[in-house]
């Protein structure tokens, strides 16, 4: 009793040593983090879902989740991947691909600045690039790439989004053919593929490939400034290793960081040296206007061979598995993450330029120039930590990277290469961002760590943990943590913007007047029930709080019966979902304006209840209706109703 | 057990069938609940003013952008079909013709309202709702069903309003 007495006053003690320690002129960390009932966050970031195959969009500095957009993954909750409009979003060269490995977003770019119109994200497993498009916060375009395995060196952009890099991780016989995996050396090859980005529309085209060395890819950045027209990826595995990876691909001293010219790649494209290969790779489009997703299978690809074209591509060697590769905000540094090094190295583009002019190569790779390492280096960051992975900048001359091993954001100067301050991670942090890091004008203020390990900063929930994520502010001379928040899925990457570039831009409705939905419904007027042999299609609308028709008879067993719906709202906020018993599929979450469908199969006699389930008005419970089924033998007709007796 | 909720069964089923058989054995359904509402319905008619769906009020402009509509003496049948394609597209769902619906019917409306308070109602029915006393009592009226914004322009519902003038 006593000593437990005797605890209580230490705690006590503590507690206030630990106010006035804070002093009366330092803000709280959590005054910093709080955004008061009804205001907004300063900042959108849009954190990468990993094995979710989703990104989903926090706000920060509250760190408040505000939405997970399905990009590579069926969701039940928005009827993606499930609903027949975006169905073909998800189709590839193998056919319908439910899922995928979402790794790093990035954000379109104007003159080097984030402009806020689209995101790009990778999926890794069955190579692909999504866009999501920042007016409605979706998926409108995804396509595979193909001659591509493990697709990770991407999605990034160049400084006008004239394209979006994706490179392969994985390399692979070019074409695939049945061949021993032993003859991997000097077999398999990489490939660096460039999307064009239309700078109208922004729609995507696999423009070219460049094929590769058979290393592994791992991670890339765009120059900018003086170094636009040049994407610098890292490489790992230059041993060209098959098996036993983890050993086998951590012989050599240095790996490489490519560097490519584009430019030049646009030139050789132009002089026509390139080669047409065959392919098959999908191309999926969301039109915004049908609501409807159509997918395309393209049938080949250009290929700029790196091993033949001079100029194209230089390898910059840098130690020892880089991962991150990092080009600070005036193009001129571009920062290799050796990933089993402590240091960190960093080479100057001015230095690579003028080796390259003066043809002051160490060697080649497979016909590509190897650069010598003293000449390109600009300097290193010195035992700054252990096991480097990420670096990103703050526009105010100062670097911060994160050790994954040591477990630690540290902050270093540009130019000088001197640590100048250090903060843990709980745990072993992976990737970090600062709104606008990867462009010339990053917003300064925040970085937020993405761990890799959770265990005990939240309460538990079993074996599996939620993900973890930390911000610190970093608008002082030592950044200072303010914010633990989980995360979905497994964050690999985020990008992040001044949320006022955004919202203004955000749609609210979709307008019932240009909804061209192949099967809308716009006005009451066209409700009805059309038979087609065994093909059922409903036309069917939603308003607060009732569907049209809401009574439908002469459905038969063995039918397939698509109700396509359309919310005739025209106000913001007011989704109507649609659930129908025994579906096999999920309900529809259709936004005013909208219209989408889902079939239903009914397999029993009876009458079958459909209902809203999304509460939309004080008269929610009352949006539902019947559906009656007949024997398959029925001849009843179809007939529909609303409101009659 | 089984025979006590047999017999429980068999009690509740008598309760039913002496309630259902009051009257009319012919007609469906559970006759009791309604027969008591109607009865409230009535006695609340008796005491009650007229309708708010049937209420004339010419003077009140309801709350919201409009304050004043010139009506031409000749009905512009161009603004009449701009009107009636706007209506079937955003107000057709709830307000059929000649017939109440979810909301009332529209037809001889501006025999009782103010043009200014129907294009009000269309613009801004959140506000009308909350502060005008007539469109509050239409929305008790109209069994608490909300009247939606349809995100109409002022030039929309204007020629909805033309269209009315039709009706």
């Amino acid at each position: 009793m006593f000593a437990v007495a005797a605890v209580t006053m230490f705690l006590i003690g503590c507690n206030q040593q630990g106010k006035d320690s804070n002093g009366a002129l330092s803000s709280s960390a959590a005054e910093k983090v709080y955004v008061a009932p009804g205001e907004h966050d300063e900042f959108y970031a849009f954190i990468s879902g990993g094995f979710s195959g989703q990104m989903s969009v926090y706000g920060l500095p509250s760190g408040r989740l505000f939405k997970v957009i399905p990009v590579f993954s069926q969701d039940a909750e928005k009827a993606w991947g499930y609903n027949e409009e975006t169905k073909p979003m998800l189709n590839t060269s193998h056919g319908f691909v439910p899922w995928d490995d979402a790794h790093h977003p990035d954000i379109s770019q104007t003159n080097g600045e984030l402009d806020g119109r689209f995101v790009f994200i990778n999926g890794n497993n069955t190579p692909r690039i999504a866009k999501v498009d920042l007016s409605v916060f979706e998926t409108t375009e995804i396509i595979e790439i193909p001659n591509s395995a493990g697709n990770h060196s991407s999605a990034f952009v160049t400084e006008n989004t004239e394209y979006v890099v994706a490179g392969t991780r994985f390399s692979v016989p070019i074409p695939q053919r049945d061949m021993p995996i032993k003859e991997y050396k000097g077999n398999f090859k990489g490939s660096l593929s460039f999307i064009s980005v239309d700078p109208e529309d922004g729609g995507m085209d696999l423009s070219f490939q460049i094929l590769m060395p058979g290393f592994d890819y791992d991670l890339a950045h765009p120059g900018r400034g003086a170094s636009h027209g040049w994407m610098f990826f890292s490489t790992y595995n230059s041993e060209e290793s098959h098996t036993l990876m983890e050993v086998n691909a951590s012989q050599n001293d240095k790996d490489f960081i490519a560097a490519v010219n584009w430019k030049k790649a646009e030139e050789y494209i132009k002089e026509g040296k390139f080669r047409t290969m065959p392919a098959n790779y999908a191309h999926n489009v969301y039109d915004e206007s049908t609501h409807t997703a159509t997918s395309t299978m393209k049938k080949e690809v250009r290929i700029l061979d790196a091993a033949e074209l001079p100029g194209l591509v230089y390898l910059l060697p840098t130690p020892k598995s880089p991962h991150g590769c990092d080009v600070d905000p005036t193009g001129e540094y571009i920062v290799g993450n050796g990933k089993l090094s402590s240091d960190l190295t960093v080479h100057s583009f001015t230095k690579m330029i003028d080796a390259i002019e003066n043809e002051r190569f160490d060697g080649e790779a497979y016909g590509i120039p190897i650069l010598s390492f003293e000449d390109v280096l600009a300097g290193s960051v010195k035992q700054a930590g252990l096991g480097p992975l990420h670096t990103e900048f703050d526009g105010k001359g100062n670097g911060y990277t994160t050790f994954f091993i040591s477990s630690e954001v540290v902050k270093w100067k540009v130019g000088t290469w001197e640590v100048v301050d250090r903060q843990p991670c709980y745990y072993s942090v992976g990737h970090l961002m600062i709104p606008g890091g990867n462009s010339r004008k990053p917003f300064g203020k925040y970085v937020v760590a993405m761990n890799k390990i959770t265990k005990d900063r939240y309460l538990p929930t079993g074996p599996e943990v939620t993900q973890s994520a930390q911000l610190y502010d970093i608008s002082g001379e030592k950044m200072e943590l303010l914010l633990d928040f989980p995360t979905v899925g497994e964050p690999h990457y985020a990008a992040g913007i001044a949320a006022d570039i955004v919202k203004e831009r955000s749609k609210k409705i979709y307008s019932l007047e240009e909804n061209k939905h192949k099967y809308a419904t716009t006005s009451d007027a066209d409700v009805r029930v059309e038979r087609n042999g065994k093909e059922v299609h409903v036309y069917m609308t939603m308003i607060r709080s009732h569907f049209n028709p809401d009574n439908i008879e002469g459905i038969k067993v063995g039918d397939k019966v698509y109700f396509h719906v359309t919310n005739l709202e025209q106000d913001y906020d007011v989704p109507h979902g649609v659930s129908m018993i025994g579906a096999n599929t999920s309900e529809l979450l259709i936004m005013p304006g909208q219209t989408e469908t889902f079939v239903w199969e009914p397999k029993q006699v009876g009458v079958w209840p459909f209902y809203c389930t999304d509460f939309c008005s004080a008269l929610h419970q009352e949006m539902q209706g019947y559906v009656r089924v007949s024997p398959a033998s029925s001849d009843l007709d179809l007939s529909w109703s609303l409101g009659e007796d | 057990m089984k025979t006590i909720l047999k017999g429980g069964y068999v009690l509740l089923l008598g309760i039913l069938i002496s309630c259902g058989g009051k009257e009319e054995k012919k007609q469906d359904g559970f006759q009791v609940e309604r027969q008591k509402t109607t009865q409230k319905a009535t006695q609340k008619v008796e005491t009650e003013t007229t309708k708010a769906s049937e209420r004339i009020d010419l003077e009140n402009k309801g709350v919201g952008p409009i304050t004043s509509v010139d009506l031409s003496t000749d009905i512009d049948q161009a603004l009449v079909a701009e009107g009636k394609a706007a209506y079937d597209q955003l107000c057709l769902a709830c307000h059929r013709v000649g017939k109440k619906f979810i909301g009332p019917a529209p037809d001889g409306i501006l025999k009782r309202r103010s043009p200014e308070w129907i294009m009000n109602m269309i613009l801004n029915p959140e506000g009308m709702v909350k502060e005008d006393p007539l469109a509050k009592d239409l929305f008790m009226e109209f069994n608490g069903s909300p009247m939606a914004n349809q995100g109409l322009s002022e030039e929309q519902a204007r020629a909805v309003l033309e269209y009315f003038r039709t009706l």
